[in-house]
């Protein structure tokens, strides 16, 4: 997150990074949505095309109290990264100063840059431990708005509804209690 | 010509009140005039003129707009289905049909007319064989016979070089969306008479909703051929109709 | 901006919603990358259920253009989409949309080129949908929008102009406006044109049947063998094509007014070129930004004005080799420095990047 003190501008460029089915695209969706609630402007820019067939995908959100010029970054001030594909892409491509999270599940090859700070969250065991793999985004976005809270709870709460169709409506206050949780379990690194 | 009062016993045929005054440009002994002149007929009989909506096609057809006397829209070569298609989906209670030759329907045009009868548009397609290219100077057809001398078969049609003919009527009966397909001829008065039930029936189930229909009118080019008239008819019978065979291929009751 | 009525939604989806509220009566198209979300909407959506708007999926795009050559043909307000690939296949329907003088909107989402290219966002297709596009003289009219928002406006403003010129109107948007989802807020839902309305507003020209009252017969076509008379029918569609250079050029500029460097964008490149302008002027180089919102007409004027005024250079920063900036040199004319910046492939210049090319290419040239 950039807040420029001098003009009190705020911008968050974010990338989400992952396998197809954890709800990278969703949580990103959500994200949006809180920031539209927010009164902020906000751009969802997913990959597309036979790149997700092979089993990644990724999407990028820019949220700013400005209009935002591009939802194409070279530069990250956030990533989550959830697989070892995406952190071989992404870890480089996130701005000194930036921020990563990530899931050290299935992660072989750890970050190693020193100028960014670095989170984990154990969201995939987490899950299991729950019972309920569909938690696996929600505690995640629980855990990036512990580290930058960009939207206010109460307007992520709104987001995530908004950015449901009503018949899943039913599953909101679990995902509210994961979004919670997540706070809980995202631990710094450095 | 002085007037002649007719009577109506004496009246054989009357110039349908829908074919219009302008003087044909086909070829003398060409088959679409009269084919046209069923077309006009059928329309009149039928009560249909103020709901009709023709589409020429690309060939020496294209003209056909100035001889009927109701709304037309000319299609781009061979893609009179997919026009027909598109004025048939926003204006479902109207009358719909194509008119299209050898090169425009089953060269250029196969694609478009497969899928409009894949799903069962109803429209009805008058589709005249004539075995060869006419508006553009007698070229070979999809449906050019063997052996057949054209321009660009100056030799003769050999399938090494040039393939083999095809009958995209029968391979239209095929599909589910179909409902009729037939094949007639004008070059004879009886001839006439069934193939202008043919192309009545095929109105009928367009209006009815029944799916597509197709009427093959296997016909002459005389100048493409380069016979008269009738020595184009004789060859027709001779050589044409042994291969396209009249008759009805398909008729979902 | 109410809350409520504030939606997130992809560009692609926008046009299916934009073009159901606007009543319009047909869409035919065919899947193709970065769009298919256009008929994907509207096959969730249902219209012929709620406005009674046709949706079909057609065998091809030459299919889906020649499906709306004849829909459009009975005076209805008709559609597709496609991206780049697929509106080649459509450039001969819309030169026979053209000559028969057919209103219609066609959304292009483009995507990288040459041949199969890429399904990244490019703005490859300028001269295609600018220059013709097909055979013949004539020409689309050409919109550029640059957020989901003008994805929703555009459709209704492309119909409007298609039937105010009887003219098939282009929407050029691209693989990024498309797929990125953004704050919209739609239109309101409109009645679609009843067959009475259409058949008096087109009377002169639909064939939609000549009626119970048995009006004089309509043909739709674009074949005049006869040299005067085909010579007549272009003149008549010159004349529409200057009206509209006359009367429907749109564009919008930003911090031109005292600007001594003008960058000249549209679509999702002008978006990126806005934030350019921005890091310009904080290191006090003052740059403006023009965004052509038409492309076909083109803002020759507002520019030939720039220039004239003394704005020493242009930049012409658009996602391919260079199309658009033979637009801004003609409207220059001479008068200063004209340069192209781009990038290809689906790549995307960023606002800094822009800004060091317009140095080398322009201020320190």
């Amino acid at each position: 997150m950039l807040n420029n003190e001098e003009d009190k501008t705020m911008k968050e460029t974010l990338i989400i990074a992952g396998f197809g089915g954890q709800g990278v695209l969703s949580m990103g969706k959500i994200l949006a949505y809180s920031g539209v609630m927010q009164d902020y402007e906000v751009t969802w820019m997913p990959s597309y095309g036979p790149e997700m067939r092979g089993g990644t995908a990724n999407v990028t959100v820019v949220i700013s109290d400005r209009k935002i010029s591009s939802p194409i970054a070279h530069q990250y001030d956030t990533a989550i990264i959830l697989n070892q594909q995406s952190m071989d892409k992404f870890e480089q491509m996130i701005r000194p100063g930036g921020t990563l999270i990530y899931d050290t599940n299935g992660i072989t090859r750890h970050p190693v840059r020193d100028d960014i700070s670095v989170y984990t969250i154990d969201a995939t065991v987490e899950c299991v431990k729950l019972g309920n793999a569909k938690l696996f985004n929600t505690l995640v976005l629980g855990g990036y708005l512990k580290v930058c809270p960009v939207v206010t709870l109460e307007n992520v709460f709104e987001g995530l509804k908004r950015s449901l169709p009503e018949r899943a409506w039913k599953m909101l206050p679990q995902n509210e209690e994961a979004i919670r949780h997540g706070a809980e379990i995202i631990r710094k690194v450095r | 010509m002085a007037e002649v009062e007719i009577k109506q016993e004496n009246l054989v045929h009357a110039r349908p009140k829908l074919l219009r005054d302008n003087l044909m440009h086909y070829c003398p002994g060409c088959s679409h005039g009269t084919i046209h002149n069923l077309i006009a007929e059928v329309v009149e009989e039928m009560g249909l003129d103020g709901d009709c909506i023709g589409i020429s096609p690309v060939g020496c057809g294209v003209f056909a707009y100035n001889y009927i006397e109701i709304d037309w829209v000319e299609a781009a070569h061979g893609r009179a289905c997919a026009v027909a298609t598109g004025i048939k989906r926003v204006h479902p209670e109207k009358m719909v049909f194509t008119y299209q030759g050898d090169g425009d329907l089953s060269a250029i045009g196969t694609c478009e007319t497969i899928h409009a009868a894949a799903r069962g548009e109803n429209i009805a397609v008058i589709y005249i064989n004539n075995a060869i290219y006419g508006m553009t100077g007698g070229q070979m057809a999809p449906t050019t016979l063997l052996g057949m001398k054209t321009a660009t078969t100056p030799y003769g049609r050999d399938p090494r070089l040039n393939g083999y003919p095809y009958k995209i009527s029968d391979m239209l009966c095929h599909l589910d969306g179909v409902c009729y397909v037939t094949r007639q001829s004008v070059h004879k008065p009886a001839n006439v008479r069934k193939c202008k039930a043919a192309i009545r029936k095929a109105f009928e189930n367009a209006m009815a909703g029944k799916g597509f229909s197709l009427v093959e009118v296997v016909s002459t080019c005389n100048s493409g051929w380069k016979l008269s008239p009738v020595a184009a008819n004789k060859w027709m019978e001779e050589n044409m109709l042994p291969f396209y065979q009249l008759g009805d291929l398909k008729d979902v009751k | 901006m109410k809350k409520d009525e504030v939606k997130l939604m992809k560009g692609n989806e926008v046009i299916a919603h934009a073009a159901i509220r606007y009543g319009c009566d047909a869409y035919f198209g065919y899947p193709i990358t970065p769009q298919s979300e256009v008929m994907e909407t509207l096959m969730e959506l249902k219209p012929w259920e709620s406005t009674g708007m046709v949706v079909l999926q057609a065998e091809s795009e030459v299919a889906s253009i020649n499906m709306v050559y004849g829909a459009a043909a009975t005076g209805k307000r008709v559609m597709t989409s496609s991206s780049s690939p697929g509106i080649s296949l459509m450039s001969e329907g819309l030169s026979y949309l053209a000559g028969a003088e057919l209103p219609c909107l066609i959304v292009n989402c483009q995507r990288g080129g040459p041949g199969l290219g890429t399904i990244q966002p490019s703005q490859g297709d300028y001269f295609q949908a600018c220059k013709g596009g097909g055979h013949g003289d004539f020409h689309l009219i050409v919109l550029a929008p640059s957020s989901v928002q003008e994805m929703n406006d555009f459709v209704a403003d492309a119909f409007d102009l298609a039937f105010k010129y009887r003219n098939p109107a282009m929407i050029l948007a691209d693989g990024a406006i498309g797929q990125m989802m953004e704050k919209v807020v739609l239109a309101p839902q409109r009645d679609r044109k009843t067959n009475e309305y259409i058949a008096e507003e087109c009377k002169d020209w639909a064939a939609c049947g000549r009626g119970e009252e048995r009006r004089p017969r309509n043909v739709v076509t674009s074949l005049e063998l006869q040299s005067e008379a085909m010579e007549v029918i272009n003149k008549r569609l010159q004349a529409k094509y200057k009206a509209m250079e006359e009367n429907e050029v749109r564009y919008e500029m930003i911090d031109c007014d005292d600007a001594e460097y003008v960058i000249v964008a549209f679509g999702s490149s002008a978006r990126i070129c806005s934030a350019t302008v921005e890091l310009a002027r904080a290191e006090g180089i003052k740059l403006g930004l023009l965004r052509p919102i038409t492309l076909y007409p083109f803002p020759k004027k507002p520019i030939e004005e720039l220039a004239e005024r003394g704005v020493k250079g242009f930049l012409s920063v658009e996602l391919n080799a260079g199309q658009m900036v033979e637009d801004v040199r003609l409207a220059v004319n001479g008068r200063t420095k004209v340069e192209h910046y781009g990038r290809q492939g689906g790549m995307m210049y960023s606002p800094g990047e822009v800004l060091e090319a317009l140095k080398e290419k322009i201020i320190n040239k």
